[in-house]
């Protein structure tokens, strides 16, 4: 070993030993929580910090010290507290990490404050934001927060007769001779598609229509063709597409190429993937009160009413605008991160991007629904 | 001196002709796959025979200057064949040609689509290919019938003759939904396939609406295609509500034929109807 290798080895050492001790003697407050220590707390001396420490609290998962240093919490329990930031029911909530949080004080007196903290949570299928508007009251040195809990929707004892249709497929056996027929794949058909250039690379927008009488489970592929006609790039729906269409059903679906440039793109080939599967007809979901928010902060929001009789985990709202002529101008979706229970609307609101607001026209709604132990 | 070369001369050329009849052998030029036959051979001693085609290879002892049997069934492989007969150092070889067996034995059928929309033109294909009983694919002419059976109203049949051991074709699908029976059939053989004929698009969608409550109850007549069979149960129906710059859509799939829904009651707002591509008609609401 050279001289210089003998040196870095004990330089590396030597600061290695010197942010240990330092970490040690003089820790990060949040470190220490994470470590199961105390003193992450500030003093709750204003509004902003009581909902920091609040903020802190939840991303920990720390239910209880959270709910103990609420001031309205004789209005509820703890695990109602805990419910209503997770879900009643099983959904996108109950296994999304809050990520961080931003507070925005409203509106202070001496005795009270209004303050906007908004929620940002990491679950698997993107990130999503919550928010919730926090009266938070004076009590003595300290400010202590009310949280505006939201009671879970009940929904009155009943039968709901469902009686919807529900395909099964029996599909043909190994020990069939090469002439026998299977049962024929679902027939879809592309029946609209648009090349838009955003920043972020070429989208490729369109609809696909499931023509047959039998549910498919669906994807489109596309492949980018330069002008010389050789691919330049391939790619699938993933999950901007309705994965099962019930006969005459029509899915939008989104498919992006990042990086990729329009102008260097001769003509797409479109790939449109079918596989017959067994799927039930239930759940019926209503898209209520759909209403296109001009910009700024273009939206399209609405409300989702799960018609059926069973809970529906995990909602997937998908929109497809178009222009005064009926041309496809986007798509976008949403993931709802509640539960829907029967009967109950529960709101969505998908950002709609600003410089294509003004082109739109029209929408169309969709919705793909899982429920715990079946998808539709 | 020149007399004595030609006596050798003479003498080399009789040995040779005796050797060239030894090998000598008489067979068929053709055979038909699997049948009997027999190779005459001149000469005396013993040789060895072999027999080299596709896929398979024989060796026989055989004792020269009569005729060698072969049972039937022991070339089945349709080609060609190479037959060497050997003895001693000299070897002769001839061609032999195993055709397919004339009469059919078995048929692959491939028919396409199992199921499509009733009315179709050309929908249907069907194509044969006609093998004998060591499938070996026949490729002489043969006239192959093709008859497509719909539960109700009349078969579809045609002839058709095959060009190197196939034939295909193409037919409508007829206007009655239904499990239809597609029947290929060629020298006492046939093979039966299933086609599937399903109702095609809507037409004439209509909705009718009654009030219920603080709600419309909305309604389709009957789902029919356009040959008048009853649209499948599950197909979706799409209704969409447009009031004061909102819309309320709702994919309600059919249920006995007829797909209801419960929808907002505005004064003003104009209900419409869809399936796939094809559009309903609309309701203007005004109670």
């Amino acid at each position: 070993m050279n001289t210089k290798g003998i040196i870095l080895a004990v330089v590396v050492i030597a600061v290695t030993i010197l942010l240990v001790v330092v970490g040690t003697l003089w820790p990060v407050p949040t470190a220490v929580s994470y470590a199961g220590g105390r003193g992450f707390l500030r003093a709750s001396s204003t509004p902003a910090a009581a909902v920091d420490n609040l903020g802190d609290q939840l991303r920990l998962h720390h239910w209880g010290a959270a709910y103990s240093h609420l001031g309205n919490k004789a209005k509820f329990t703890e695990s109602q507290f805990q419910h209503d930031i997770t879900g009643y029911q099983l959904s996108l909530r109950t296994y999304a990490t809050l990520e961080s949080f931003d507070v925005h004080p409203l509106h202070q007196t001496a005795d009270d404050a209004d303050v906007r903290m908004r929620l940002h949570w990491s679950t698997v299928v993107g990130n999503y934001v919550t928010t919730r508007e926090l009266k938070v009251v004076r009590n003595g040195d300290r400010w202590t927060v009310d949280w505006p809990f939201v009671k879970e929707p009940v929904v009155p004892p009943q039968v709901i007769p469902v009686n919807y249709l529900r395909w099964d497929v029996i599909y043909r056996g190994s020990g069939d001779d090469w002439g026998a027929q299977n049962v024929e794949a679902p027939h879809v058909r592309v029946v609209d598609m648009h090349p838009v250039q955003r920043a972020e690379g070429v989208v490729v927008l369109g609809e696909l229509l499931n023509e047959d009488i039998v549910p498919a489970h669906v994807s489109v592929k596309a492949t980018l063709l330069g002008k010389d006609g050789k691919p330049i790039a391939s790619e699938d729906s993933s999950d901007k597409i309705l994965p099962t269409l019930l006969p005459k059903q029509v899915t939008p679906f989104l498919i992006n190429f990042p990086d990729a440039t329009l102008s260097d793109v001769g003509s797409i080939h479109l790939d449109p993937i079918s596989t017959l599967i067994s799927a039930s007809a239930d759940p019926v979901i209503q898209m209520d009160n759909q209403k296109i928010n001009p910009a700024p902060d273009a939206s399209l929001t609405g409300q989702l009413v799960n018609e059926s009789g069973q809970v529906v985990n995990i909602a997937h709202v998908l929109a497809t605008f178009y222009d005064k002529s009926g041309q496809l101008v986007w798509v976008a979706d949403q993931y709802i991160d509640r539960a829907l229970l029967p009967q109950t609307p529960i709101p969505f609101n998908i950002h709609i991007p600003e410089d294509l607001a003004r082109k739109i026209s029209s929408e169309r709604t969709v919705a793909a629904t899982y429920s715990v132990g079946r998808m539709s | 001196m020149i007399t004595r070369c030609a006596l050798v001369i003479c003498g080399l050329l009789f040995a040779a002709l005796q050797l060239a009849a030894a090998q000598s052998m008489t067979l068929p030029s053709t055979i038909q796959a699997g049948s009997a036959f027999e190779i005459q051979t001149t000469g005396n001693g013993s040789g060895i025979l072999y027999i080299v085609g596709p896929a398979q290879l024989l060796r026989k002892d055989v004792k020269l200057g009569g005729a060698i049997a072969f049972d039937a069934g022991l070339l089945t492989n349709a080609g060609q064949y190479v037959v060497i007969l050997t003895a001693g150092s000299s070897t002769e070889q001839r061609p032999l040609e195993v055709l397919p067996a004339n009469q059919p034995a078995h048929l692959t059928f491939l028919a396409r689509p199992s199921r499509l929309p009733v009315s179709l033109h050309n929908g249907i294909s069907g194509a044969v290919y006609i093998f004998d009983a060591y499938h070996n694919l026949i490729t002489q002419p043969a006239t192959v019938s093709f008859d497509l059976t719909p539960p109700t109203g009349a078969a579809q049949h045609r002839n058709v003759t095959t060009a190197d051991g196939a034939a295909w074709i193409q037919l409508n699908s007829t206007a009655k939904e239904g499990m239809s029976k597609f029947v290929a059939q060629v020298g006492g053989v046939s093979s039966k396939r299933i086609i599937e004929q399903v109702p095609g698009d809507p037409c004439g969608l209509r909705i009718s609406a009654q009030p219920a409550g603080e709600q419309l109850q909305l309604k389709t007549d009957p789902v029919r295609d356009c040959s008048g069979n009853a649209v499948p149960d599950g197909t979706v129906v799409t209704f969409t509500e447009d009031y004061n710059g909102t819309q309320s859509t709702v994919d309600v799939p059919l249920k006995r034929g007829i797909a209801e829904v419960k929808m907002p009651a505005h004064p003003g707002a104009t209900i419409s109807v869809a399936s796939g591509v094809v559009l309903g008609n609309e309701i203007h609401w005004q109670r």
